[in-house]
């Protein structure tokens, strides 16, 4: 079956959808009257007390198995949920990395002790994570990274920087890429994934501003941080193949469609029940390749649930994401005779700004666009 | 049943479909030969009721045959056979043995059991026998119309496929029942709109395989064209376009519940539309004048998806449309229709 055939139409199963409601009502709820731009901030807001009430309610770590404290559910239950607090708009970003892919990593790569000890917090909601990729000299170059781990009796000691890591400052752990040995030539080789506790000693985590002014991103340098030994999360030497792996978990969920989806509901109440006829194709275009990346991305979503690794399509699924998301404040200037406003303002002229200015950086996590077509061609036989 | 559809598609269009027969075609020649193969395999049928001699095959199975007539970009009315005798099932009448076609017959005038006017750009309108429609009015009517009743003026569209404008005057329908109530007065619109989104996935596929091969096998300045990153790039963007388009088709065509998604279909027709001439393009620019050459096969894909984005419903057409609901709809209401697909639950 070629590539793109592998988009095969799934529905989302009726046991899934039957939870909608439940949690459309309950978000309704807590989060009445959250201004717009707040909610434009969708899974880059932090708010750790809304992520506790969340894991109370059973809908954080809900494929995990329950005796790590999930719930069985299936992932298609997950995707649900998750839909919904972004297209609502809820802080989610205090459980967002933990629940969507380290989770899943600590099931599939850890420990048994390792799972009991991380696991049960997550699905809690008391546990944050970032993941630590770049560094100053490494971006889409990952496997030129530096930080390096070397054996120090039965545990690690990690020195190093990782740069852009997201929401490192609100977090408990990372999961850091780091070489754990010196393999010349082979450089995909000799990489490994470690669980860092970032309240241990010789760690620094400062953060950047962004052009917005915000404070998401930061620097976290490593200084002799003396790790345990089950800071290893998986095989010595295999942290790139688990990195790859875990990234059809990044690239491919409703957070690649919806991140920006504020901006699309304040177009549409600001252009009103009358559009003109070029704003109604506009919004209509936008629609349609929503509900077309909405079908993608379950398809991808159905495959990781069947055990798949479904890496090409995953990252198809993020580069057109991307577009979408980065063309959303262009079409909305382009239809609509609004001014962006930033610390005031209507709710449009607040998410436009926002989304305006955030856009950029759509392509940057989860690798460049640049990045994914290299993976898209060399899937196709190009490279 | 897909899997059964799709071989034995696939296995039948590649034997028989090539670019002599197309180039034949083209210059008005009826493929009897090909139509014949089709016929013989029972797939005209595929969607024809069972108790009638059909399959009974729903629209989420018969996707693979409607991709498969795109990908192949065989010179017949097989998508518009499908829907035909879908629509006749739908209304409890008999399928038509031989190729027909459809048309959005609203326009046509019903008076005591004749029908009269003009039906535009109907597909092989003139090549086949019958032409199913929906009349509009107060009770719209399934009306199965023999064509030789009609004056027809021949029209092409851009890959040369029959798009006749047939004129009818008091023309007695063959055979005609009320258009059933799970059906909108537009169903054929929309069911066209459908077959089109299904067949620009499959002609796209057909790009992508074509732009791979010659990427690869196109040498300049020392090396295969595909080690270039700025093509490799080009390629990647075509396969993003193929992908949405198969995957907004399939939602489209595999939407539950009698009857047809007009959202689902509006989106697929969107985003299908946009595909195909962003696809074409890049086709185009990877080929370079090869491709732009008549002897070379691409042009049969590239001047299809031309045709098919605007039938049935431009880009403009589907957008503005789902773009008017979704304002009336208001913000509130069209998160709820991406995901149920439908406003007509959520909106009022």
């Amino acid at each position: 079956m070629s590539l793109v055939s592998k988009f095969v139409h799934t529905e989302l199963p009726p046991d899934a959808e039957a939870l909608r409601q439940e949690v459309r009502t309950w978000l309704a709820t807590e989060l009445a009257g959250m201004p717009q731009v707040l909610r434009a901030q969708s899974w880059m807001g932090f708010d750790a007390e809304f992520s506790r009430r969340l894991g109370a309610k059973g809908w954080i770590g809900m494929a995990l198995p329950r005796k790590y404290g999930g719930h069985e559910m299936g992932f298609f239950h997950r995707y649900v949920v998750v839909e919904e607090l972004l297209a609502a708009g809820a802080p989610v970003c205090a459980h967002w990395i933990a629940d969507r892919q380290s989770a899943q990593l600590v099931l599939r790569y850890g420990t048994e002790a390792q799972r009991e000890k991380h696991l049960p917090p997550i699905c809690r909601g008391e546990s944050s994570w970032c993941i630590g990729m770049s560094e100053p000299d490494s971006g889409s170059d990952l496997a030129s990274i530096k930080t390096q781990a070397r054996r120090d009796g039965d545990g690690w000691v990690l020195n190093g920087r990782k740069l852009w890591t997201t929401n490192a400052h609100n977090c408990h752990y990372m999961i850091a890429l780091v070489r754990t040995s010196d393999t010349g030539a082979e450089r995909h080789k000799g990489m490994s994934q470690l669980i860092i506790d970032l309240s241990l000693p010789g760690i620094e985590i400062r953060p950047i501003r962004d052009l917005s002014g915000g404070e998401h991103f930061n620097e976290v340098t490593f200084d002799d941080v003396k790790l345990p030994a089950d800071a290893l999360i998986g095989a010595e030497g295999d942290g790139w193949e688990q990195v790859i792996a875990e990234l059809a978990y990044e690239r491919s969920g409703p957070e690649r469609i919806l991140s920006s989806v504020a901006l699309l509901n304040t177009l549409i109440d600001a252009v009103g029940p009358s559009p003109t006829a070029a704003q109604a194709q506009a919004i209509g275009r936008l629609v349609g390749r929503i509900s077309a990346l909405r079908a993608m991305s379950i398809a991808v979503a159905g495959q990781l649930a069947a055990g798949e690794s479904p890496v090409w399509e995953a990252t198809c699924v993020k580069d057109l994401g991307v577009g979408l998301e980065q063309e959303l404040p262009e079409i909305a200037q382009l239809v609509t005779d609004i001014e962006p406003r930033v610390g005031g303002g209507a709710a449009h002229a607040q998410v436009l700004a926002y989304i305006t200015q955030m856009a950029p950086s759509f392509s940057l996590r989860g690798g460049t666009r640049e990045i994914l077509r290299g993976i898209l061609a060399r899937g196709l036989g190009l490279r | 049943m897909r899997e059964m559809f799709e071989s034995t598609i696939d296995r039948l269009l590649a034997d028989h479909v090539d670019p002599a027969l197309i180039s034949r075609a083209e210059s008005g020649e009826w493929p009897a030969e090909l139509w014949a193969a089709v016929e013989e395999t029972g797939l005209a049928l595929a969607t024809a009721a069972e108790e009638h001699g059909g399959v009974g095959a729903d629209w989420g199975d018969a996707y693979v045959l409607v991709r498969a007539a795109g990908r192949h970009a065989a010179p017949i009315p097989l998508a518009e056979t499908l829907l035909a005798n879908w629509l006749l099932a739908q209304a409890g009448l008999e399928p038509l043995a031989g190729a027909a076609t459809v048309a959005d017959g609203r326009g046509l005038n019903m008076q005591r059991g004749a029908v009269t006017g003009r039906l535009a750009g109907v597909p092989w309108g003139a090549s086949v026998r019958h032409t199913v429609t929906v009349t509009g009015g107060q009770s719209p009517q399934v009306a199965v119309l023999i064509d030789a009743g009609a004056s027809a003026t021949p029209g092409l569209n851009t890959a040369r496929e029959p798009r006749d404008d047939l004129t009818f005057t008091h023309v007695i329908p063959e055979a005609m029942a009320p258009l059933p109530a799970h059906l909108p007065p537009d169903v054929v619109m929309l069911g066209g709109a459908m077959i089109r989104a299904g067949q620009i996935a499959g002609a796209l596929e057909r790009l992508l395989d074509l732009s791979v091969l010659y990427a690869n096998d196109r040498v300049q300045f020392g090396k295969p064209i595909a080690k270039f990153q700025a093509v490799q790039h080009q390629i990647a963007v075509l396969s993003e376009h193929t992908a949405s388009a198969i995957a907004a088709a399939d939602a489209a065509f595999s939407a539950e519940g009698e009857g047809l998604s007009a959202f689902r279909i509006a989106a697929a027709k969107v985003v299908a539309s946009e595909a195909a001439g962003a696809g074409a393009a890049i086709a185009h620019a990877v080929h370079g004048a090869i491709g732009f050459t008549y002897e070379h096969a691409l042009h049969y894909s590239t001047r299809r998806l031309w045709s098919w984005r605007s039938e049935f419903g431009s880009q403009a057409y589907w957008s503005e449309r789902l773009g008017r609901e979704a304002c009336a709809a208001g913000s509130a209401g069209t998160w709820p229709a991406i995901v149920s697909g439908g406003f007509s639950a959520h909106v009022r």
